[in-house]
């Protein structure tokens, strides 16, 4: 997890494209200034970037459901629920599912685990529209290659 | 069976928190219920589910904005009605 570039997804670990689920790996940074602001002496990944890994987690399920045409962007955050900490170090692992694939949006449900057990959820609402430059796809692209995206899942088996 | 416009305001008056009594099927979606975007991404998963259809948003977005269109036609909520009777209609051709 690159906190300061909001690169907070570590690997891809499963995707199903039929399915339309996903399920990604990202550990907490040890040490980051956001830890000494949130909170002195009691360093807890803020609700927020909880929100934000499943908005990420969600981001790649679309685009592979899209197959890399169209780029998502976070809309709506719904029934967000931070149910329990998340300290410095801990691996998460991030799942997301959709909801409803409409015209132009999509919604999904994502949930933070920490070894099992569910610390964050959220029903999250995408609008998504053709990339508006080749710079931003070229960037999609090599962060697809350092997350691991399985490139034989956009063959939709 | 509630009629279309019945659902449809029932769908707007609980997603966006509008009386339902001021929801006309005169009302324009836009200028006369002041819905914006985002919510009517909201009403548009509501009307998907509720009518099994996939509103073609993207198509009338594009349409408006290419002078081709008013958006009257869609936003209209006699209209929308009209056009998801036709989605409905054609789900089951």
């Amino acid at each position: 997890m690159q906190i300061e570039y909001f690169k907070l997804i570590d690997r891809i670990v499963d995707l199903k494209v039929g399915e339309k689920t996903i399920v990604v790996e990202a550990q907490v940074p040890t040490e980051n200034t956001i830890f000494e602001g949130h909170f002195p002496g009691y360093p807890i990944m803020p609700g927020v970037l909880l929100i934000e890994s499943m908005a990420q987690t969600s981001g790649w399920l679309l685009l592979a459901l899209m197959n890399f045409e169209r780029m998502p962007f976070l809309a709506a955050v719904k029934e967000a629920k931070m149910r329990g900490f998340v300290t410095p170090g801990e691996v998460l692992s991030v799942e997301a599912n959709v909801l409803h694939e409409g015209s132009g949006y999509a919604i999904t449900e994502a949930r933070v685990k920490v070894a099992g057990k569910l610390r964050s959820n959220a029903t999250l609402t995408f609008s998504h529209i053709p990339f508006p430059n080749p710079e931003l796809r070229g960037h999609m692209d090599a962060e697809a290659k350092r997350i691991g995206f399985p490139q034989q899942a956009l063959s939709h088996d | 069976m509630s009629s279309t416009f019945d659902q449809v305001a029932t769908i707007i008056a609980e997603t966006c928190d509008i009386p339902r009594d001021t929801i006309t099927p005169d009302s324009h979606a836009i200028d006369d219920l002041g819905i914006d975007s985002l919510d009517f991404l909201d009403i548009a998963f509501a009307i998907d589910k509720a009518f099994g259809i996939k509103l073609p948003l993207e198509k009338w977005t594009q349409e408006v904005n290419d002078g081709k269109a008013s958006t009257e036609q869609y936003f209209v909520l006699k209209n929308l009605c009209a056009r998801i009777d036709e989605l409905v209609a054609a789900k089951g051709a």
